[in-house]
């Protein structure tokens, strides 16, 4: 699963999928998520990168990087192959 | 290197028409603590969920109501509804500022007894009184306001029996011009029911008509529907005095006076519309005053106000049980209280306050209770900072109607505790055990033996 | 487009905020009413859109708007209000705030006098004068002050519906409580229109009388004090489907002039409103509806030679203003919707920071 090639995101965490014309927003750590996506990063990447960036302990994260990554497929911004 | 402060990643779609932060609750301020008491050690202390009183808000409310009508009206009398709470502390806070019992069954009556209340300041009101509760109450010399022809005569023959003179009233009800029209209680104004019955009291020697009643709805949004009823029960009065040459002592204009909480439905938040009780206490004494009664002909003026005193003393502490993604995407969160604790959940959309900072990111969330039932929603839509598992959140205005509505159902009613002036907590209110559940379960003998394993 | 017709030294500079920037086919008055502020050559505005949503087309003409902040809803309640606008204008500095929407201003005349102590100045009637004009409180308004208002019945069950039709006679106008109005003819559809409106609306529902005739509207501008400053009739001269003016033309007819008069006499309405009239073929004007806010086509009365919103603007910030007595009549507006070209940016910025 990845993050769609031609989506662009912004500096200012938006994001627009030209494909749909939808625009989203996200907050910092959620972009900062998405250029890991981008990036090709596998999800168990993500969690060590942001649980070493963050105080958060990875279970917590990886329950909220689950939610997270439903949410961009609720939204269609994943490749689903 | 220090660790960033952490928040869950959020993703939102910018859609057209639909509020974002800047639509809606923009100053999510965070209540961590109640005059000076922190929520998270209350609830250390006392479990969550948790009902928190304030003695301080009581008497504030109290006093500001009996000045507002004090200063436009000679004679006051505030009687305090005990079914809004009852919980005998905040009667006794009640009692101590001078309020009499207004109460609406046998075990209520008790109650206000067991609280020290003198029998002749019981105002018994209701459409359920037993023989002996109407005997007791008369020679209490309590006032019996009368709801029906039925208990009009059954205390007719019980005083005759029992050689009794009860000071008594008659509920009266009547159009006011808001809607529903509360007429299943008392005796119509428009159909002359209330003159019938008023005539059949004065006629009657062992009676002592002493008062009038009404109480017209509760969470009254229309100030002028009380003139109306003030000056329908002025005119009664007035008739009595011609007709009868009897002087009624006092008017009872019941309750009814909205708190600031925002009804479901409504589209604007009560805090900016319900009306203050400064526009009730000038639109009933304006109309009393203006009936044309001379001065000392003036009637002394009850109140049974209970939302409006009690509702913002009131305070829910609860804890985020678990976060949900429903299945068409919306955030959900499961609180430890449902509509079992928070009965006035029906009626309201309330005011619901993170206890610790949550950053300035917001999400809008259903928020659940622990139920299993469909119907436990406390919020159908709510803008909240991000919360965790074990976050703590603060309802407002839950002091009316809660602590005497609220049901036992799967689980175990909780501690209430109060906070008194100087800021020290009680507990005034322990919260049930399995033990205490039981303690009035009976099991036949043929059932005792142990089931089979 | 700015006009430079004066030297801007001698132009007063103004900071204002307008709501009401949205347009359907029912538009928001905002950018009719700025639009008439900029034409007045006595300012130099600088123009702060006030938006609800991220496509009120409003925030995106620059020309117009020089910057648009998003508020909050009114169900937010005022606290919400005051806090974002007490942010805008550290950022804003604002002399007046015009708002245009009927569902808004119950919040801004509550907050008028915080927002008069931070030099923020409205123009908005009182409380009491915008809660008698209600729809529920209309006919009771009109009787107390001798107009002719088409006479209704609040209906709060179903089983009502039989007595006010028996009363009233079909055809009837089942209305919303906040909009909405559908025309009956039966007792059948009578009920099927209460259903969908208490669906909508919730209680209660009203029953009207319908009255037949030609539908005038007048843009008033009262001073609060009992004096009409400005009264602008206009005739519809085409309307869509929604019963909103798409096309009309300013007339010159004493009687509504007079009704206009009478209206802000018994009220001492103050700011903008605007009074829907039917007039009957006997020549009756009846008061429909009264609006509590500049209608949308109010940028007419400037071109009629009565400019309302800029007059209002002087009014509010204590200056004396004499009342209008001129206004050319046969004066038309006809309603034309424009497609904006927009960058997903923009839309992106308003929508995600509630600035623009
Ligand atoms: C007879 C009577 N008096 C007083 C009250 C208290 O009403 P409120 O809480 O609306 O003031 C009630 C409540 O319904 C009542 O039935």
């Amino acid at each position: 699963m990845r993050f769609k090639r031609n989506i662009a995101t912004s500096e200012a965490g938006f994001i627009f999928n030209p494909a749909s014309g939808d625009s989203f927003s996200s907050n910092p750590i959620g972009s900062e998520i998405l250029t890991q996506l981008k990036e090709d990063k596998s999800r168990q990447e993500i969690i060590e990168v942001i649980a070493s960036r963050y105080d958060v302990e990875k279970n917590q994260f990886e329950r909220d990087l689950e939610d997270f990554m439903s949410q961009l497929r609720d939204y269609n911004l994943l490749d689903e192959n | 290197m220090e660790k960033l402060k952490y928040e869950r990643p959020i993703i939102k779609k910018l859609n057209t028409g639909f509020s974002n932060k800047f639509g809606s609750q923009l100053k999510n301020e965070v209540v961590t603590h109640l005059e000076g008491v922190g929520v998270k050690e209350l609830i250390r202390q006392y479990g969550s969920p948790l009902f928190v009183i304030s003695e301080k808000q009581i008497r504030r409310n109290y006093q500001h109501a009996v000045r507002v009508f004090k200063t436009r009206y000679p004679k006051i009398q505030f009687a305090w509804s005990y079914k809004t709470n009852y919980l005998n502390a905040v009667c006794k806070i009640f009692h101590q500022e001078g309020s009499w019992a207004e109460v609406v069954s046998g075990f209520e009556y008790e109650k206000a007894l067991g609280n020290g209340v003198p029998g002749n300041k019981i105002i018994f009101n209701g459409p359920d009184k037993t023989d002996e509760q109407l005997v007791k109450a008369a020679r209490n010399n309590s006032l019996i306001h009368i709801d029906h022809f039925d208990e009009l005569y059954s205390l007719i023959k019980l005083s005759e029996e029992f050689q009794l003179k009860p000071r008594v009233a008659i509920r009266v009800n009547m159009d006011t011009g808001i809607y529903p029209k509360w007429d299943r209680f008392g005796f119509n104004y428009e159909n002359g029911q209330a003159w019938n019955a008023i005539t059949r009291i004065i006629n009657c020697e062992n009676l002592n008509l002493v008062g009038l009643h009404c109480h017209i709805g509760t969470f009254m949004l229309e100030t002028g529907a009380y003139a109306i009823a003030a000056v329908k029960l002025c005119d009664l009065l007035r008739n009595i005095k011609e007709k009868h040459n009897k002087t009624i002592q006092y008017l009872d204009m019941g309750g009814g006076f909205p708190s600031s909480n925002t009804l479901k439905g409504s589209y604007l938040p009560g805090v900016d519309t319900v009306p203050t009780i400064d526009q009730f206490a000038d639109a009933i004494t304006g109309a009393i005053l203006d009936f044309g009664f001379r001065q000392d002909e003036l009637p002394l003026l009850i109140l049974e106000t209970g939302r409006a005193l009690i509702d913002d003393a009131g305070f829910l502490l609860g804890t985020v049980l678990a976060n949900k993604r429903l299945s068409d995407g919306r955030r959900s969160t499961i609180l430890d209280f449902g509509v079992n604790t928070l009965f006035t959940s029906f009626w309201y959309d309330f005011k619901i306050s993170p206890a610790q900072d949550g950053g300035q990111y917001t999400e809008e969330t259903v928020l659940y209770g622990p139920l299993c039932m469909n119907i436990d929603i406390i919020s159908e839509n709510i803008t909240l900072p991000l919360l965790q598992k074990g976050d703590h959140l603060v309802v407002h205005r839950v002091g009316a109607y809660n602590m005497t509505q609220w049901m036992q159902f799967i689980t175990l009613r909780p501690n209430v505790v109060l906070l008194d002036q100087e800021g020290h907590s009680h507990l005034i209110r322990k919260a049930e055990t399995l033990d205490y559940i039981e303690s009035a379960e009976q099991i036949p003998a043929y059932l005792k033996k142990d089931t089979p394993s | 487009m700015k006009t430079e017709t004066t030297n801007t030294s001698t132009r007063r500079k103004l900071v204002i905020a307008v709501t009401g920037l949205n347009a359907i086919d029912s538009p928001g008055p905002g950018v009719a009413v700025l639009r008439a502020i900029r034409e007045c050559p006595d300012f130099d505005v600088r123009i702060i859109g006030l938006s609800y949503e991220p496509l009120e087309p409003g925030i995106y003409m620059h020309d117009l708007v020089d910057k648009a902040y998003q508020i909050p809803y009114p169900p937010a309640g005022t606290e919400n209000l005051l806090h974002r606008l007490k942010y805008i204008h550290e950022q804003e500095k604002i002399d007046l705030i015009i708002p245009n929407f009927d569902a808004e201003l119950f919040s801004f005349i509550k907050l008028s006098d915080d927002l008069n102590n931070m030099g923020i100045h409205t123009f908005l009637p009182d409380l009491g004068q915008f809660e008698a004009r209600h729809k529920t409180m209309l006919f009771k308004f009109g009787k107390k002050h001798k107009f002719l208002i088409p006479e209704d019945r609040l209906i709060h069950q179903i089983s009502d519906l039989t007595k006010a039709a028996d009363e009233l006679d079909y055809p009837l106008v089942i209305k919303g409580k906040y909009y909405d109005a559908i025309i009956v003819n039966s007792k059948d559809d009578a009920q099927k229109a209460f259903l969908q409106l208490q669906a909508k609306w919730g209680l209660p529902i009203i029953a009207q009388q319908f009255i037949k005739g030609t539908e005038i509207n007048i843009a008033i501008l009262g001073d609060g004090k009992g004096n009409a400053i400005s009264i602008i009739p206009m005739r519809k001269l085409f309307i869509t489907d929604k019963g909103k003016a798409w096309a009309g033309i300013t007339i010159e007819e004493s009687s509504f002039i007079d009704l206009a008069h009478q209206f802000i006499t018994a009220t001492k309405w103050r700011g903008g409103c605007e009074l829907e009239v039917m007039q009957t073929n006997d020549g009756k004007a009846y008061i429909m509806e009264v609006n509590p806010r500049f209608p949308a086509w109010i940028y007419l009365t400037a071109a009629a030679g009565q400019n309302q919103p800029a007059t209002l603007v002087k009014m509010a910030l204590g200056e004396k203003v004499e009342p209008f007595k001129d206004y050319v009549a046969g004066k038309m507006f006809i309603r034309y919707s424009w497609d904006m070209i927009v960058e997903v940016g923009e839309f992106q910025k308003i929508s995600g920071m509630g600035e623009l």
